[in-house]
């Protein structure tokens, strides 16, 4: 297959960028340990103000691709992509993902020039926690099916599955007018605004219905299809990796559990049964994580396949999970309990394999892209 | 020198000296004489000592001018390439000079059919009587050997030592009568290989190669090469148009040899070029469970053309982590083939059961449905590869050996 074209993109981190994961790695090993998780993903909030409160004040975080003329640090998609493998890896329990990357995105293709300046620069700094209310998870062709607004700019509806909401100080909205989708701001808390959550098989990543009675909003910008589809993009690539980073984490972990568990007189890991798993999971993981890496790169530099989002999406995805299965497999009857901790990755891979379009949805779109193409 | 010098004197000396009416030996036999044959050889073994940038640099004139190189298809250079590191001051004017002229094919004789994946467990004997080594045993897998003049040959001189200690390797002349060699046919109906039977053949004492005992160092080396899969070879190695005259007639004729064992690799690899023409074409692109296999091909022919991009990024910029590309790619071709073989066999349908010059793509799409199982298993299976992935990439430990000992008490294939 032909990757010439992008063949004079960088392929390595620049020292800067090396620098800046290791300043994200040792945050989120500092914060985000099991034990920690653990706690968080019981708890109804479902994170640390403190941490977050660090995390965007002294690290910067929560800006990481958002402009400096909004208020953020300026990095492009591929910082983004570092910060959520970390994350990923580490399973940070907080609205990051939410607020920066999905609401982030969203405002940055979609609102108007005044209202990015208006609602970035809280986003940027983490002192707004924002999130995109999206009716439709599963595809960008499907978003404005349930949420609409009338020409006076109230919005009523619901959006079945929201990440984040029950903490948000603002909802960003698509929804559907009379003229296209478009997108509203409410915030938290506004009169006919119901925030309901709800039970989770993820409970790393906190999730609400949110239904609108008639409540006032603000429009704030028209969302084209392509603004829609570029947003969305950007929103799997953070996703793909923020599931590579879990990928590898299961990888490492669980090779480190087979070199000490004995059975049979050896340690599990010198049995071919085994490790033939494991070459192949790491084979699939090292597909992954380039091409995922690829794709920040297109769209940092706005070329390459322009179905490169959809086609990492669907690896990480079947990836995340094939570790997770590994991840437990490999692990026999300890594995599966609750003590041990590997079924909160497990959790994290399944939830994040359907969030944002299943792996056969994103092929499918990947073959629509490219046939449109061609 | 710097590199801008050594490019001014070797075009100089090419545009005296190249001519397409010379035969190829002649105009070989110059190259060796100035030392262009293989100027990253040492001085004194033909060669000027240049580094391998400022061999690329001769490379690169070379090809811009259309000039002929050094004999480099083949076995032949891994042979030199192990002569030159494990031989004696004698093989090394005896053997490297034909080498590169093309005067001398070689062909490789390590595999044997109770030796695959297990190479060090090879059981052809090398005796030592009187001045000579009497040769008995089959070898197998060996391309070109119907047109070798010598072999590399890997045997076992001690059977009392453990396996690895008891091989020794010796340069064997293929034309004895000692010697029979017999045309491999494959499941896909090419004969790429042959195979090597040797009875009472015999290697003078001088022809032993790196020490008896010592066979198994000297063939890591020859493997080494192998995997690396020679990159000095370029010279000479593509040719552009236009191409007339007598040392290009000669020259077409070695590479046609050198490459008709090949001809079907293309096909063993999947033909994942064809994937999309060929859905397109029947209109198989339409259907959703095709484009879903589609889609997955092409995002792992991408991952794994991104991913060796990464590791060979990381290795120009002298990383110390462990780089498992060579074992990945190589499963990642077998994945890659098996995949794209299931795709044709979807776009075909019952179109599928046909074969020959009339059926798709010229007999292309049957050839490749016959033709990948091979991928998994040249060169290395794709179960040793997830060996070697797992324990040296991935630090997982060794199974325990049962192959330990003096190597007659082995277990082994009868």
């Amino acid at each position: 297959m032909d990757s010439s074209q992008v063949n004079h993109m960088q392929t390595e981190l620049t020292e800067d960028q090396k620098n800046f994961k290791d300043v994200v790695a040792r945050f989120m090993s500092d914060k985000s340990q099991p034990g920690v998780v653990r706690e968080l993903m019981t708890s109804e909030k479902g994170y640390d103000a403190d941490v977050w409160q660090q995390m965007c004040s002294e690290v910067g975080l929560a800006g990481t691709h958002i402009p400096e003329e909004y208020g953020g640090f300026g990095f492009g998609p591929i910082e983004l992509g570092i910060v959520a493998e970390e994350m990923g890896r580490y399973l940070y329990c907080g609205p990051f993902f939410a607020s920066s990357v999905m609401a982030g995105y969203a405002l940055l293709n979609t609102a108007t020039e005044a209202h990015k300046e208006k609602l970035l620069p809280g986003v940027a700094v983490g002192t707004t926690i924002a999130t995109l209310v999206l009716d439709n998870l599963n595809k960008p062709e499907s978003v404005g099916e349930h949420l609409f607004a009338n020409d006076d700019d109230i919005l009523s509806g619901t959006a079945p599955i929201v990440v984040d909401a029950h903490v948000a100080d603002q909802l960003i909205v698509i929804a559907k007018t009379s003229n296209g989708l478009g997108l509203f701001s409410v915030p938290g808390g506004s009169a006919g605004v119901s925030v309901t959550p709800l039970e989770v098989l993820d409970p790393t990543r906190k999730l609400s219905s949110v239904s609108f009675d008639d409540v006032i909003a603000e429009k704030i910008g028209d969302v084209s299809k392509k603004a829609l589809n570029k947003t969305w993009d950007g929103i799997c690539v953070a996703l793909a990796h923020e599931m590579i980073g879990g990928a590898q984490y299961l990888l490492e972990s669980t090779i480190d559990y087979t070199k000490v568990r004995v059975q049979f007189g050896r340690p599990i890991g010198s049995f071919q049964g085994l490790k033939h798993r494991c070459a192949d999971l790491l084979m699939e993981i090292e597909f992954a994580k380039a091409a995922t890496h690829h794709a920040a790169r297109c769209l940092d530099a706005g070329e390459g396949e322009p179905y490169v989002a959809s086609m990492v999406k669907a690896m990480t995805s079947d990836t995340y999970i094939e570790a997770a299965r590994a991840g437990i497999q490999l692990r026999g009857g300890i594995g599966f309990t609750w003590e041990n901790d590997t079924h909160m990755w497990f959790k994290r891979a399944k939830s994040s394999e359907v969030f944002m379009g299943t792996p056969h949805l994103h092929r499918e779109r990947m073959m629509t892209v490219m046939e449109a193409q061609s | 020198m710097t590199n801008d010098e050594i490019r001014k004197e070797v075009t100089k000396w090419l545009d005296k000296n190249w001519s397409v009416d010379l035969s190829l030996v002649e105009w070989r036999n110059k190259l060796v004489d100035e030392g262009w044959a293989a100027p990253q050889w040492p001085d004194e073994y033909l060669g000027r000592g240049y580094t391998q940038e400022q061999a690329a640099v001769v490379a690169t004139v070379f090809h811009e001018k259309g000039a002929v190189g050094a004999a480099s298809a083949g076995t032949r250079r891994l042979a030199a390439e192990t002569i030159l590191a494990h031989g004696s001051d004698d093989q090394k004017r005896r053997y490297l000079r034909p080498i590169l002229t093309g005067e001398h094919g070689w062909c490789q004789l390590f595999s044997e059919p109770g030796s695959g994946s297990d190479l060090a467990g090879a059981s052809t004997r090398a005796e030592k009587i009187g001045g000579e080594w009497i040769i008995n045993g089959q070898k197998v897998w060996n391309t070109s050997a119907h047109h070798a003049d010598f072999g590399i040959l890997l045997a076992r001189s001690d059977w009392d030592l453990p396996k690895h200690q008891g091989l020794s390797y010796f340069l064997i002349n293929m034309r004895q009568p000692g010697i029979d060699v017999r045309p491999l046919k494959q499941m896909n109906g090419h004969a790429s290989f042959n195979e090597v039977f040797m009875t009472d053949a015999v290697v003078p004492a001088e022809d032993l190669i790196g020490g008896e005992g010592n066979g198994w160092a000297v063939a890591s080396t020859t493997l080494s090469y192998e995997r690396r899969g020679f990159t000095q070879s370029g010279i000479g190695g593509s040719i552009q148009e236009p191409r007339v005259g007598r040392i290009y007639e000669e020259y077409d004729t070695e590479m046609a040899v050198a490459n008709e064992p090949y001809s079907w690799y293309p096909q063993r690899q999947g033909r994942v070029d064809l994937v999309l023409p060929r859905a397109r074409e029947t209109g198989a692109i339409d259907d959703p469970a095709v484009r879903q296999e589609i889609a997955k091909l092409i995002s792992m022919a991408k991952g794994s053309a991104l991913a060796s991009a990464a590791a060979e990024a990381k290795r120009k910029s002298g990383s110390n982590e462990v780089i498992p590309a060579g074992s990945i790619g190589k499963l990642a071709a077998s994945v890659i083939a098996r995949q794209a073989a299931y795709v044709h066999t979807m776009i075909s349908g019952a179109d599928a059961m046909r074969s020959g010059v009339d059926s798709a793509e010229n007999g292309m799409i049957a050839e490749t449905l016959i033709s990948t199982p091979a991928i998994s298993i040249a060169g290395g299976t794709d179960e040793i590869q997830r060996n070697i992935i797992s324990e040296r990439v991935l630090g997982m430990p060794k199974e325990p050996r049962s192959d330990t000992g003096p190597f007659r008490d082995i277990k082994r294939n009868a």
